[in-house]
C-alpha cells in the first residue's frame, strides 16, 4: 500500500495496485461545512485527469470533484448516498468517494505528497 | 426641500428637518453636495428629466380609473392558456390587497417567513396532487418559460448527448416561440410532430392549444420505449377531474396556475408550476420549499436544495431563475384551500358541462364542431368564421380566430348559464328554436367513455379540507401573516433588494377590472388603456435611463439579463461576428449574471476586483486580451454590488467597446441613479431595470417582478417580439422570451403611478435620500462595525457593506448569528454574505424614516454591546443571546430556563421592544437537517388532531 497523494483541488488519492481510491481532504470537508449530498459518478465512466467527475454539496456551497488521474470509475461509495455526513466524520477513510482503475500509474508522480500539500495549504 | 403636500413627501421617509440633521451627520451642506461628493462627476446628469411634475394621489387614482375604462371588452373566450377566473373576495382582500403578504421578501430568512413558506408548501402539495408527480417547485415565471425550463432539464437528464426537442402536438404559439428562443443559443433543434433519432425530449400540451385531449398513454409510453423524456404542459383546471399526467408516467409536468383565482391581467403575473419525478429533483429549476426542524426540534419550513440555484451555483445552476411568482402561487394555493376538493370538482365539472351543452346546441344550429375529446374549448369550422369573429369583437366579446375558416371558444369558471344562452343566441342568426331537454339528454359523454376520469382523490390533506368558510379562511390567512416580517412591520434593510414603499395608491389600480380582467390577446382597439399606459411608461423609462428603446417583455430581472445578452449575441451575428461568445463578469456579480450568460451559450470568464472592491483594471485588460475577437460582452452592476459608484465605469465601458464587445449593465442598483445619472449616456449598451426594486412593484414574498430592458439604438432590432402580437410597442421580432407580449402588464400600473406621482423632482429627491440614508447608516455604524468598501470621499452609494469576519475570527460570532439576533430585535436581516462572504449589506431605501433607521442602528449597536460582553467574558462564548437567537415565546415562558443569561436579555434586549415586539414563530432552523432529510410536501397537522380529540 502506498502513501496518500494530494491534489490542488483538495482531494486525496491512495493507490492499491492499479486502483486509486479518491476522497476529499479533511481540510476540504472542514471548509465546506456540513455536507448534505454527494452526487456519485456513474460506475464505468471514463475520465481524464482534472476533469469534473461529480459534485459534493453542503447547504451553502456546491463543489466540483475532479478526477485526479486518467481512468475509469470502478466503484463508488454507496454509503454516502444514505449518509453524506460520513464525509464530515471521516473524510480520509470511510468517507472515500470513488475508486478509479488507473490508466497511467506514472501520473501519480504529478500529485503532491502530504508535506507538499501542507505547504500548499499554508500559502 | 420636499413639498410637504406632495406624494413624494409620503413616499420619502425622512422629513425636511430630519434630512437637515442627517446631512450634518454625513458632513454635507445639502443633498446636492452629497450627490457631488458621491457620484463621479463625468456621469452626473445635471439637467431636468422631461417628466411632468408629480400628480396628487387622488388625481392619479382618477387617471388610472380613466385608463382602465379605456380597456373595453365584455366577455373573452379566447383561451390560449389564459382564462377568466373568480378571485374569492376573502383572498383578494386578505392577500392581494394586504401589505402583510405583498410587501414581504423572498423567504431566505426562514424564521421570519414561516407563514408564506407554509403557503408555498401548500402550493407544492396542490401541484403534486393535481399532476400526480412526486415533487413540485414553488413556481416559475409563466407557462412558456416553464416549458423551456423543462426542455433544459430534459437536456441535462440526457447528459446533452442528443440535440432535438420535439413538440409532439399543437402547443400554444407563445410556448413554441419561447422554446425556440431558448433552444437556439444552445444548439438545440426544435422539431414538430414525430421525434427523430436525435430527440432527447418531447412536449405534449394537454389539452392541446385547440382544446383537444391527447392520448397521453400512447404518446408517453412510445416515448418511454425510445428513452425520450416526456414533458406535459397541463391545464390545471382540467386536471381536477381528469387522469393526471403522472398516472401515465410523464417525466415533467408544467403549466400555469392562473385560472386558480389569479386575474389574467393582460398576460401576467401568474405562477407557473413545475413538477417532476423524485429521481430528477436535483436538476429541477426554481425554489423548492422543504420541511426541517428548528433548534428545539420544532417543525419548520425553509427553502431546500439551494445549491441548485444561481446564487450558489452561478453558471452551473439548473436555471437563471431568481424572482419567481410567489404571491401568485400563494393566491392559487389559497384558492384551492378555500374551495377544497369538492368545490373545485364542481367548478371543473360545470366548465365541462357548459362546454358540452354549448357544443350540442351549436350542432343543433347546424355548426360543425371539430372538438371530439374536450374539457373547455370548442373548435368551430365555418366558412364565415372571420365574419363571426368580427361581429363578436364589435359586440365586445372575443373568440380565438384560428384561421379564416376556424374559430374556437373557451369556457371558464366565470361563464354563466346566461352567457351560454347569449353565445347560443349569437350563433343563432336564423332564430331557430332549441329544445333544452333534448340537448341535455344528448350531451357528449367524454370522460367516462374514454376512461379519462381521475384515478384518485386529490387534496386529501387537512389543509385543503378545513378552511372552506370565510371566517376560517380569513383567520388562517391572518395566522400565517402574523408569523412573518413584511414591510408593514419593520424596515427590511436588504442590500441589493431595494425594499422601498409599495404605496397603497400605486397598488389600487391593479385590481380595477379594466386592468385585471384583460386577456393578453384582445384586439388592439379593445385595450387602449393598456396601450396608452405602456407607451407612456416606455417614454418615462427612456427619459430616466437614457436608453433609446425599451422592451417590457422580460418578466423578471434574470429574464431581462437573458433578453439583453441575446440582443448582444444577435447584434454580433448580424455583424458577421457570431464567434464572439465570451462574457466577462466581475466576481462580485449577482449569480443570475453567469447563469444567464450560460443560457445564451456564452462562455463565462471572471474578472477580479481589487482591494477597494472595484473592477481590477489590469485584470480586465488581461481578460480582454485573452478573449481577443471572441469577446462578446461585459456584464457589470452599477453602482457596483459593493455599493460604490466606481469612478472608472466609463473607462471600463470604453475598453470593452474598443475591443469590439458590448456592455450589459445589471440594473439592480438603479435606485441610486434615477434623476442623477443616466446609464444609457455613460457607456452601457443594454440594461435591465428591476421594476420590483426601483419602481415600487412589491416583492410579493419572492415575486412577481418585472425586468424590462433598455437598449441603445443599435440593439433595438434585436429586442424580443411575439408570435401573436406584432409590431407594437417594442415588439419587433417573432422571438419571445416570455409567454405574454409585455410580460406582466397587470403590475405596470404600480410603476406608472409611482413615476406619475413622484414627478421629475420627486424621483430625484428619492435617489438623493436613498443615498443619504445609506451614508447616514454608514456613519452611525462605522464605530462598531468596520465598513468594507467606499467610493470617493469615503461615500457609499445607496447601500453599505459591514464586515463581520473579524468578529467571527475572534469570537466565532458570524454574520448569520447577527442576522438571527436582529429577529429578536424585530428586524429582518440585511443581505447576508453577498457579494462578500462573512458580511452584511444594508440598503435602507429612501422610504425609511430617520426614526426607523435610528431604531435599526440602535438594534445593531445593542448587538455590538452584546458582542462586547462575549469578548469580556460577561457572556459565555457559546450560551449567549446571540448564538441562541432567535428566541421563541415557548422558550422564554417555559418553566425551565437554564441559559447563562436572563429571559429578558433574550427577548427584550432594548426598551423599545416593550412597545412593539415581534415573536419569531420558530427558533433557529437547522438547514443541514432539512437538506439531508428532504421532505417537500405538507406535513401532518397534529394541532388539529389535538383539538378535535379534546
Amino acid at each position: 500500500m502506498s502513501e496518500k497523494k494530494y491534489t490542488e483541488e483538495h482531494e486525496w488519492v491512495k493507490l492499491e495496485g492499479d486502483t486509486a481510491i479518491v476522497g476529499i481532504t479533511n481540510h476540504a470537508q472542514e471548509s465546506l461545512g456540513d455536507i448534505v449530498f454527494v452526487d456519485l459518478p456513474a460506475v464505468g465512466k471514463e475520465v481524464k485527469a482534472k476533469e469534473e467527475l461529480c459534485v459534493i454539496e453542503s447547504v451553502k456551497a456546491a463543489s466540483d470533484i475532479y478526477s485526479p488521474l486518467d481512468g475509469e470509475v470502478l466503484e463508488v461509495n454507496e454509503n454516502l448516498s444514505n449518509d453524506a455526513s460520513i464525509v464530515n466524520q471521516d473524510a480520509e477513510n470511510e468517507g472515500w468517494i470513488f475508486k478509479l482503475k488507473v490508466l497511467d500509474i506514472a501520473q501519480v508522480n504529478n500529485l503532491m505528497t502530504l508535506d507538499q500539500y501542507k505547504e500548499f495549504l499554508d500559502k | 426641500m420636499i413639498n410637504i403636500n406632495s406624494f413624494a413627501s409620503r413616499h420619502i421617509g425622512p422629513r425636511n428637518d430630519d434630512i437637515a440633521a442627517m446631512l450634518k451627520v454625513v458632513n454635507c451642506q445639502s443633498l446636492g453636495e452629497l450627490i457631488e461628493k458621491t457620484v463621479p462627476e463625468h456621469i452626473l446628469f445635471t439637467d431636468k428629466l422631461k417628466l411632468k411634475p408629480g400628480m396628487s394621489e387622488d388625481f392619479n387614482k382618477i387617471n388610472m380609473q380613466l385608463l382602465s375604462l379605456k380597456n373595453k371588452f365584455k366577455k373573452t373566450y379566447i383561451g390560449l392558456g389564459y382564462h377568466n377566473t373568480i378571485t374569492p373576495s376573502v383572498i383578494l382582500r386578505n392577500i392581494l390587497e394586504n401589505p402583510g403578504w405583498y410587501t414581504a421578501y423572498t423567504p431566505y430568512q426562514p424564521e421570519v417567513s414561516q407563514g408564506r413558506l407554509e403557503m408555498l408548501m401548500n402550493f407544492q402539495q396542490l401541484i403534486i396532487d393535481l399532476t400526480g408527480m412526486d415533487i413540485a417547485n414553488a413556481s416559475l415565471l409563466d407557462e412558456s418559460t416553464a416549458a423551456a425550463e423543462a426542455m433544459m432539464m430534459a437536456y441535462k437528464i440526457k447528459k446533452s448527448k442528443q440535440h432535438t426537442f420535439c413538440i409532439q402536438n399543437s402547443c400554444h404559439p407563445q410556448t413554441l416561440s419561447v422554446l425556440k428562443t431558448r433552444a437556439n443559443p444552445l444548439g438545440i433543434k426544435i422539431i414538430i410532430g414525430q421525434p427523430d433519432e436525435d430527440t432527447f425530449g418531447c412536449l405534449i400540451q394537454n389539452p392541446d392549444t385547440y382544446g383537444e385531449i391527447e392520448n397521453l398513454d400512447k404518446l408517453i409510453s412510445d416515448n418511454k420505449s425510445k428513452n425520450i423524456i416526456s414533458v406535459v404542459a397541463a391545464d390545471i383546471m382540467s386536471m381536477v377531474i381528469m387522469k393526471s399526467p403522472g398516472f401515465y408516467d410523464a417525466d415533467i409536468v408544467i403549466g400555469s396556475s392562473q385560472r386558480f383565482g389569479v386575474p389574467m391581467g393582460f398576460g401576467g403575473p401568474h405562477a407557473a408550476f413545475f413538477a417532476t419525478k423524485d429521481e430528477f429533483k436535483r436538476l429541477m429549476p426554481g425554489r423548492l420549499i422543504g420541511v426541517s426542524v428548528d433548534r428545539n426540534n420544532k417543525r419548520s419550513y425553509r427553502m431546500a436544495l439551494q445549491t441548485r440555484e444561481q446564487h450558489i451555483r452561478r453558471e452551473k445552476a439548473t436555471s437563471n431563475i431568481c424572482t419567481a411568482q410567489a404571491l401568485l402561487a400563494i393566491i392559487a394555493a389559497a384558492y384551492a384551500i378555500y374551495h377544497g376538493p369538492e368545490r373545485l370538482k364542481n367548478i371543473a365539472t360545470t366548465i365541462n358541462y357548459n362546454a358540452r351543452y354549448l357544443k350540442k346546441s351549436l350542432e343543433k344550429l347546424g355548426f360543425k364542431i371539430l372538438s371530439r375529446r374536450y374539457f373547455d374549448t370548442l373548435v368551430i369550422e365555418d366558412i364565415k368564421a372571420k365574419d363571426l369573429f368580427n361581429k363578436s369583437v364589435e359586440e365586445g366579446i372575443n373568440f380565438r380566430l384560428i384561421d379564416d375558416k376556424t374559430l374556437s371558444l373557451t369556457i371558464d369558471e366565470t361563464t354563466t348559464l346566461e352567457d351560454i344562452d347569449n353565445l347560443i343566441n349569437f350563433f343563432n342568426t336564423e332564430n331557430k328554436t332549441l329544445d333544452a331537454k333534448d340537448i341535455e339528454e344528448n350531451l357528449d359523454v367524454i370522460f367516462r367513455e374514454d376512461d379519462l376520469l381521475r384515478e384518485n382523490k386529490i387534496l386529501t390533506h387537512p389543509i385543503f379540507n378545513i378552511y372552506h368558510s370565510e371566517t376560517e379562511m380569513m383567520r388562517y390567512l391572518k395566522k400565517l401573516e402574523n408569523k412573518d416580517i413584511a414591510l408593514n412591520r419593520s424596515m427590511i434593510p436588504l442590500g441589493s433588494c431595494t425594499m422601498k414603499l409599495n404605496a397603497a395608491s400605486e397598488m389600487l389600480p391593479i385590481t380595477l377590472p379594466g386592468f385585471a380582467n384583460a386577456h393578453p390577446f384582445l384586439e388592439k382597439h379593445q385595450r387602449e388603456g393598456y396601450n396608452q399606459m405602456m407607451k407612456e411608461l416606455i417614454s418615462m423609462l427612456k427619459d430616466i435611463t437614457g436608453f433609446d428603446a425599451i422592451s417590457l417583455q422580460p418578466n423578471a430581472g434574470a429574464q431581462g439579463e437573458f433578453a439583453g445578452l441575446l440582443a448582444i449575441k444577435k447584434y454580433h451575428e448580424a455583424n458577421k461576428q457570431g464567434d464572439r461568445n465570451i462574457c466577462l463578469i466581475p466576481n462580485s456579480a449577482h449569480g443570475t449574471n453567469p447563469a444567464s450568460a450560460q443560457m445564451c451559450g456564452m462562455e463565462v470568464s471572471i474578472v477580479k476586483c481589487d482591494n477597494l472592491g472595484n473592477v481590477d483594471l489590469n485584470h480586465l485588460d488581461e481578460k480582454i486580451k485573452e478573449a481577443g475577437n471572441k469577446l462578446s460582452a461585459l456584464m457589470i452592476t452599477y453602482p457596483s454590488t459593493h455599493g460604490v459608484f466606481e469612478e472608472s465605469i466609463s473607462v471600463i465601458c470604453e475598453k470593452i467597446h474598443n475591443a469590439g464587445g458590448q456592455v450589459y449593465m445589471d440594473g439592480a442598483n438603479l435606485n441610486a441613479m434615477v434623476g442623477i445619472a443616466k446609464p444609457g449616456k455613460f457607456g452601457p449598451d443594454v440594461s435591465h431595470m428591476n421594476l420590483h426594486k426601483t419602481f415600487c412593484i412589491p416583492h410579493g414574498g419572492g415575486g412577481p417582478g418585472m425586468g424590462p430592458i433598455g437598449v441603445k439604438s443599435h440593439l433595438e432590432n434585436f429586442l424580443p417580439g411575439h408570435p401573436i402580437v406584432q409590431n407594437e410597442l417594442g415588439l419587433t421580432s417573432l422571438d419571445a422570451v416570455s409567454a405574454a407580449p409585455w410580460g406582466s402588464p397587470a403590475i405596470l400600473p404600480i410603476s406608472y403611478s409611482y413615476i406619475s406621482m413622484m414627478g421629475d423632482e420627486g424621483l430625484k429627491l428619492a435617489t438623493q435620500v436613498a443615498i443619504l440614508n445609506a451614508n447616514y447608516i454608514k456613519e452611525k455604524l462605522k464605530k462598531y462595525f468596520p465598513l468594507l468598501y467606499s467610493g470617493k470621499n469615503g461615500m457609499v452609494a445607496h447601500e453599505c457593506i459591514i464586515d463581520i469576519r473579524p468578529i467571527k475570527e475572534e469570537l466565532n460570532i458570524s454574520e448569520e448569528d447577527i442576522a438571527k439576533r436582529l429577529i429578536d430585535y424585530g428586524f429582518h436581516a440585511p443581505t447576508m454574505s453577498f457579494p462578500v462572504p462573512g458580511t452584511l449589506m444594508i440598503e435602507p431605501t429612501e422610504s425609511e424614516s430617520k426614526e426607523e433607521i435610528d431604531r435599526f442602528c440602535t438594534a445593531m449597536i445593542s448587538i455590538h454591546k452584546e458582542i462586547e460582553k462575549v469578548r469580556n467574558g460577561t457572556y459565555d462564548s457559546e450560551d449567549n443571546p446571540i448564538k441562541n437567537s432567535p428566541h421563541t415565546i415557548e422558550e422564554v415562558s417555559s418553566d425551565e430556563w437554564d441559559h447563562k443569561y436572563s429571559r429578558s436579555e433574550a427577548v427584550f434586549p432594548h426598551s423599545y421592544l416593550y412597545n412593539n415586539k415581534y415573536w419569531s414563530p420558530v427558533a433557529r432552523i437547522d438547514n443541514v437537517y432539512g437538506d439531508r432529510n428532504l421532505f417537500c410536501v405538507c406535513p401532518p397537522i397534529e394541532e388539529y388532531e389535538d383539538v378535535s380529540n379534546a
